[in-house]
């Protein structure tokens, strides 16, 4: 089947602005901008089932229809700040296929009557954010973005912002802090961006894979688009496949595909054809599920992936062996989020510092079973009461991980 | 009013505000929901976790709307998570359990997760025994400690903010209090958060360090004992400290204040002042202090103090007896025949100054008043009507702030108008330079200097500030002595009161005086007058200066001073004026006696003795009450009975007791109570919150209109400069230069020009210039502001020059 | 030299981003301009920053603190920032940087003896499927190296050394 997100892959130099035009470029916008009204956009992305690619799945055309009319101006984010270990799809996208996911930014800044949008990237995305501001400067020179667009009174200008290396922007209200010259701390929700957002305006934030979808939907219509993939989970999705396969990468396919095609089909197995021991569906935030056959013949989609006591979040699938220490994982897991939590809330800036003490005597060999005992309480402790969604995630690996491998965590611990 | 709605917290049914805040609805019922990082005054955040609760809320059927019923009783859905009660406002139905299981565990466990970091150093920590973290640990805390000691994050804890703050990075919870207080209130955002996660830490980056006249304020609401004052740390046991109610002195706000004091032996056994504290009063300054009044009172414990009566013999002053001084003293006030002037300052209270006025008027002599600022006869009538509060100003509310640096001259005014504009009032600054205010004001109305007054007159003609001002429903106005003197300022509050007089009377509506002294409004009240041209008023007469200082001031009023015929100087210390006195008494600190002063906003306020005289000196209004018996002249002699005089015989007094003065109410938010977590280490007041004089209105009079003085232009000329006097907050005056803590914020003196101004002079920031006025010549260092006018140089007052009003000065470059 | 004298246009088009009542916007933008001088954020540059957008140092210095791109010390003239975390780590990126390091005589956190180059380790760059990899960052900004070996590694070094001299 041919891409849709990834549809460089099938069509080359498809980021230049003459070869995205053949290929029907901007076509879309056009239509939206010059004969459709803005609800009328928004009620074919709400139709077409499409849900947020960023992690949460929340209905991407819901989230457009909240936005309060009574405040403006009106402003777009995408969220490329795309940090979330296992997740590298954001960025062959922009590199990739840019004009699609520019497209999608301009479809959504019409559908909610926003003449500004921000696309923040994470800091390290330096030069995707050089290589997206030379394709916007390429757009504005066409036409397609500026002062009354195709000869209406719509006029739209998209800017790229650079983060500077923190994971807690990829929280959209963090996200807008951060935007707005402020430390990328999340804010109280509610209100939720839509009515207080970027500079207190109303406010949409997308992930860019999300927005990448828009352009097409709009020339296929919804129909199309909600045959693909499952009832619960409409369309295609990219997979970011890594860890311990043959072939990881990207891999755009519908949503339903099951974990066994992704690993064996897509990835060529695992390395040295080992038995998988567990998979990240939503990269370092998940759960880690147990890699049984079952495991492995359950699509991928967001219901089913719960099924398993997991989530499917971004798709970010980590692959794990059975060389691989459950107790490494969650050292490694720990790491990463006493790393990059924000400090506001008390559970989550304690508690994974607390807990990288733990993981990493117990991974060491240093600790006992109390240790594990504690680390699982310290984990359960903090659930429930952190501030932002990162906090949570933090615990995820910990609990289930000593839950569904404790082997893993007695061979290494003293008795 | 609000939406009320019905809601139930830990099985009590009561009705609040529809958008309260739980943890507020709780506490307004004598519920404590614990908290860190909320505080009352300052927009919720939700970061401690602390004030964990379960919600339930009632069940609505989609289809009817209405709730679903169990049993007869809406049916109620508890979330599958614990809420903050911080952040959570109430809702119809809903029902809270603070108190179950559930819920102590979440709080349990925040003080748990609390605690790994914290280093448990109470027995050395200065918030020992008013802290929230060990109180609610004592409640909430684990007994025993899961987390390994050795794995504690060790930070310094020594960390000096400013020369005032300490910052014990170990102790820090990092609830953002002190950052949110200096953002949100104080508006000077000069600390905050570097790093993040368990690595986040308080900084400041400003030079000086923790650059805010209102730093004082974190150490009362950081919940923790990470920031302390320089002045307390380690200073005392917070248990061992007694409390005495008492009115800051420094300026005419009036802020409420707590002296701790405790019998110290590194003091030879004397009870001494240990801190200042804040002492809530929602309509003066509701639970915050500036520096300069939580640290200048150490002037008072000054080992220079005079301890004892001095009369001059052979030329030399020579300690006695107060038996001899006040003989002698009283003995040539009889004998002057009237040719008597009584010359005091605002630093003194109502007794003391209408015992004054009553002897001065008993010998048939004046009672003048020290001072370079005037229209305090127009306060008196004008001023705003009992009841004022800036508390409350918001929308529809305009307060015009003309000729005053209200962050130097008064600072909590400073602070509450901010916030006035903050919540919706309209705020115009009118002055001849850039001030704090200006980045809150709506407006901002740029003269030269000179043009006070017609700049006043003008407001009303220029359209949208004419119309904030017209069509108000509240208008207040301050007026302060920003490049101004006796006439200027005079002329400047009939200006001002032109704007307010229809509205005298009422609350949130009339003129304020910005003084430079705390009771400068009493002293007017009285009958105090200041005269512009005190040196012919001196010349030959019997005077008896009590808490002023001309000689040391001004080279021209030591001169008149020399040729008075008889000087009596009743002080603190040995000033240039005492030098030049037949007679010196030592007078107490306020800190040692009873009395009262009148703040700005025209409320009398009561303080009380904290503190043992200082060696054998005597309060204001006794010394004077002894002397006048000397000379004839009976008045009272302890604070209550003054003020019974002075009540019958003063009509703005009327009506009103020392009882009245010492009543209070229930405040909200709710301070000082057990429950220091919610509103910090304020004092409850429970000494009293004052009481307004009657003002013109309330006694059925009508005022005439003020009219305004010509006065002569001053106008330099060609290479001439126009020096004009500002103020400077820790300036040389005695209360700030006897306190050794705020020694530092002096600094010398300078003068503050134009860039261009300076660059034609040749003289760049920080150069030295020598400044030739009022026949004095004097080397000051320069500083830059862009927003005063070229020919102008401004003088802060107090820092050694004599600069009473505007006068023509000779620069040149060193 | 002042930021505002040495980058006019740069400064120019960071404020046309944003709203002009948003001024405070530009302060991440016109760090990395500051970073550029020396590779980290002076105090000067911070005030500097501040008076553009009228907040107060303390203010920028917050942005600094926070964010783990920015720098308030020295190091070499390149960040060498590899990936260790658990993606990577999947894919040999602990053994890597180890070798790396041994290579080049530093510890993780050490600058190489020539100024050069400073090794560091980093979270997550969202290269998972190019592991091992590392990213660059020196006053040109920041440039990714994928699927790379201590022998790419090392050649690269050897570039920068050229691309500097």
């Amino acid at each position: 089947m041919a891409h849709i997100i990834l549809r460089h892959r099938d069509i080359p130099e498809l980021n230049t602005l003459p070869v995205y035009q053949r290929n029907g470029g901007f076509a879309a916008f056009k239509k939206a901008v010059t004969g459709m009204k803005p609800e009328e956009v928004t009620a074919v992305v709400k139709n077409s089932g499409l849900r947020g690619r960023g992690g949460a799945g929340f209905p991407t055309g819901m989230k457009w229809g909240f936005m309060d009319n009574n405040n403006w101006p009106h402003y777009v984010v995408a969220n490329a700040d795309e940090s979330e270990p296992g997740t590298f799809k954001d960025r062959e996208i922009m590199e990739g296929n840019p004009f699609q996911f520019l497209e999608g930014v301009a479809i959504a800044s019409y559908a909610v009557g926003a003449n500004a949008a921000y696309v923040y990237l994470r800091g390290e995305f330096w030069q995707v954010a050089a290589f997206l501001d030379q394709k916007i400067e390429e757009m504005e020179q066409a036409g397609f973005l500026g002062d009354k667009l195709f000869g209406t009174d719509y006029s739209l200008r998209i800017y790229t912002h650079l983060g500077a290396g923190a994971y807690i922007c990829g929280e959209e209200t963090a996200l807008l802090e951060s935007i707005e010259g402020k430390r990328g701390q999340p804010r109280l929700r509610p209100p939720f961006p839509p009515s207080f957002g970027l500079y207190g305006k109303p406010t949409v934030v997308n992930n860019v894979e999300t927005l990448t979808n828009v352009p097409l939907i709009l020339e296929n219509d919804a129909d199309w688009y909600k045959s693909l993939g499952t009832a619960d989970s409409a369309g295609v999705k990219v997979f970011s496949l890594s860890g311990r396969v043959k072939k990881p990468g990207n891999y755009e396919l519908p949503f339903g595909t099951t974990f066994r095609e992704l690993i064996y089909t897509h990835g060529g197995g695992i390395i040295d054809d080992r038995p998988v021991k567990g998979i990240m569906a939503a990269g370092a935030s998940s759960s880690i599920i147990v890699a049984d056959e079952k495991a492995l013949d359950t699509p991928m989609d967001y219901a089913s992936v719960r099924t398993l006591g997991g989530d499917l979040g971004s798709a970010s699938v980590i692959v794990l062996d059975d060389t691989i220490g459950i107790d490494w994982v969650v050292n490694k897991t720990i790491h990463f989020f006493k790393h990059e939590s924000c400090g506001k809330c008390t559970p989550c800036r304690e508690g994974n510092y607390w807990m990288q003490h733990l993981t990493e005597r117990i991974h060491s060999g240093q600790g006992d079973a109390s240790d594990v005992e504690l680390l699982n309480s310290v984990a359960r402790q903090m659930q429930g009461k952190c501030l932002c969604a990162l906090g949570e995630f933090a615990t995820m690996a910990v609990v289930t991980g000593i839950e569904r491998f404790p082997e893993d965590f007695s061979v290494k611990t003293r008795v | 009013m609000r939406k009320q709605v019905r809601l139930t917290i830990d099985d009590r049914q009561i009705t609040a505000p529809a958008g309260t805040l739980i943890v507020n609805a709780a506490k307004q019922i004598g519920i404590d929901i614990p908290v860190f990082c909320y505080h009352p005054k300052m927009e919720p955040v939700g970061m401690c976790r602390m004030c964990l609760v379960e919600v339930g809320r009632p069940i609505i059927d989609r289809n009817t709307g209405q709730p679903v019923l169990e049993d007869g009783q809406p049916k109620i859905q508890f979330g599958p998570k614990l809420e903050t009660a911080c952040t959570t406002p109430v809702s119809e139905g809903m029902v809270v359990r603070g108190m179950s299981e559930k819920a102590k565990a979440g709080q349990n466990e925040i003080v748990e997760f609390l605690l790994t970091s914290h280093p448990l150093d109470c027995p050395i920590c200065d918030k020992g025994g008013e802290c929230p973290l060990q109180n609610l640990t004592m409640e909430h805390g684990p007994g025993k400690s899961r987390f390994l000691y050795d794995e504690k994050f060790h930070l310094e804890k020594r960390v000096p903010l400013g020369d005032l703050i300490f910052l014990d990075r170990e102790r820090c919870i990092q609830c953002a209090r002190c950052i949110r207080f200096q953002d949100e209130i104080a508006g000077e955002p000069v600390i905050g958060f570097y790093n993040r996660g368990r690595a986040t830490d308080i900084v400041t980056y400003t030079d000086p360090g923790f650059d805010s006249v209102f730093s004082g304020n974190t150490t009362d609401i950081c919940p923790v004992g990470a920031l302390t004052t320089s002045d307390f740390r380690f200073g005392a046991r917070t248990w061992e400290l007694k409390s005495t109610a008492s009115v800051c002195g420094q300026c005419p706000v009036g802020c409420n204040i707590v002296f701790n004091t405790r019998r110290e032996a590194k003091a030879d056994g004397r009870i001494v002042i240990k801190r200042v504290m804040p002492r809530q009063n929602e309509q003066v300054n509701e639970i915050w202090l500036c520096d300069k009044g939580r640290f200048a009172y150490h002037y008072t414990e000054n080992g220079a103090r005079l301890s004892r009566p001095l009369v001059k013999k052979n030329g030399k002053l020579e300690a006695s007896s107060w038996d001899e001084a006040a003989a002698i003293a009283g003995g040539k006030l009889r004998s002057a025949d009237g040719e008597v002037v009584v010359l005091a300052s605002g630093r003194l209270s109502n007794e003391d100054l209408f015992n004054l006025k009553s002897l001065a008027d008993g010998l048939g002599g004046k009672a003048l008043l020290y001072t370079q600022m005037g229209g305090g006869d127009l306060t008196a009538r004008f001023g705003v009507g009992a009841g004022t509060n800036f508390g409350e100003m918001g929308a529809g509310t305009t307060i015009l702030v003309a000729a005053s640096d209200l962050y130097n001259e008064a600072p909590v005014w400073h602070l509450r108008v901010k916030g006035a504009a903050k919540r919706g009032a309209t705020v115009i600054v009118a002055n001849g330079r850039e001030t704090k205010l200006d980045a809150f004001a709506k407006y901002v109305v740029r003269y030269a200097y000179g043009d006070e007054v017609e700049t006043i007159n003008g407001l009303q003609q220029k359209e949208k500030i004419g119309e904030a001002i017209t069509s108000a429903e509240n208008l207040v106005v301050l007026f302060g002595s920003d490049g101004l003197g006796l006439n200027g300022t005079s002329n400047l509050a009939a200006a001002c009161a032109e704007l307010v007089q229809g509205r005298a009377g009422k609350p949130n509506n009339g003129l304020i005086g910005v003084w430079p002294k705390a009771n400068d409004q009493g002293a007017w009240e009285i009958g105090f007058r200041p005269t512009d041209d005190l040196s012919s008023e001196l010349k030959g007469k019997t005077v008896y200066v009590v808490a002023a200082d001309p000689a040391g001031d001004d080279p021209q009023l030591a001169a008149a001073l020399k040729e008075a015929k008889f000087v009596i100087a009743q002080e603190l210390f040995q000033t240039a004026t005492a030098d030049l006195a037949d007679v010196v008494l030592p007078a107490q600190a306020y800190t040692e006696r009873d009395g009262s002063f009148t703040s700005g906003e025209r409320r009398a306020q009561r303080f009380y003795a904290a503190v043992p005289a200082f060696g054998e000196s005597q309060a204001d209004y006794a010394i004077t009450a002894l002397v006048a018996d000397a000379a004839g002249v009976e008045l009272a002699d302890s604070a209550g009975q003054v003020f019974e005089n002075l009540v019958v015989t003063v009509e703005a007094f009327a009506g009103l007791t020392y009882e009245i003065l010492a009543e209070t109410a229930e405040q909200w938010p709710v301070v000082g109570r057990g429950d220091m977590y919610y509103g910090g280490t304020t004092y409850e007041n429970t000494r009293g919150l004052g009481a307004h004089l009657v003002g013109w209105g309330e006694r059925g009079e009508t005022a005439s209109r003020p009219r305004v003085q010509e006065e002569t232009e001053l106008r330099p000329k060609e290479g001439q400069w126009l020096a004009v006097p500002v103020t400077k907050l820790y300036d040389q005056g005695l209360t700030v230069r006897s306190s050794k803590l705020l020694e530092s914020h002096i600094g010398a003196a300078t003068v503050t020009l134009h860039p261009e101004a300076a660059k034609r002079l040749g003289a760049g920031a920080g150069e030295l210039v020598e400044i030739s006025l009022n026949g004095t010549t004097a080397q000051v260092s320069v500083l830059l502001d862009e927003t005063v006018s070229a020919s102008v140089a401004l003088l802060p007052r107090g820092m050694g020059l004599p600069i009473s009003g505007p006068v023509v000065a000779g620069l040149k470059k060193v | 030299m002042s930021l505002a004298e040495k980058y006019p246009q740069e400064i120019q088009k960071i404020f046309a981003k944003y709203p002009p009542e948003q001024k405070r916007s530009a302060v991440m933008p016109l760090l990395y301009l500051a970073q550029r001088e020396e590779g980290f954020i002076t105090k000067g540059a911070m005030e500097e920053i501040a008076g553009m957008l009228g907040i107060k140092v303390t203010e920028v210095a917050e942005i600094v603190g926070f964010y783990t791109l920015y720098h308030d010390e020295k190091a070499g003239k390149y960040r060498m920032q590899v990936c260790t975390d658990l993606p990577c780590a999947l894919r040999g990126a602990d053994k890597f940087i180890e070798e790396l390091c041994g290579n080049l005589g530093v510890k993780v956190g050490e600058t190489t003896e020539d100024g050069l180059v400073t090794v560091e380790a980093v979270m997550c760059l969202a290269a998972c499927d190019k592991a091992p990899m590392l990213q660059t960052q020196g006053s040109d900004g920041i440039n990714y190296h994928e699927n790379m070996t201590v022998d790419k590694t090392l050649e690269l070094i050897e570039a920068l050394k050229k691309s500097v001299a």
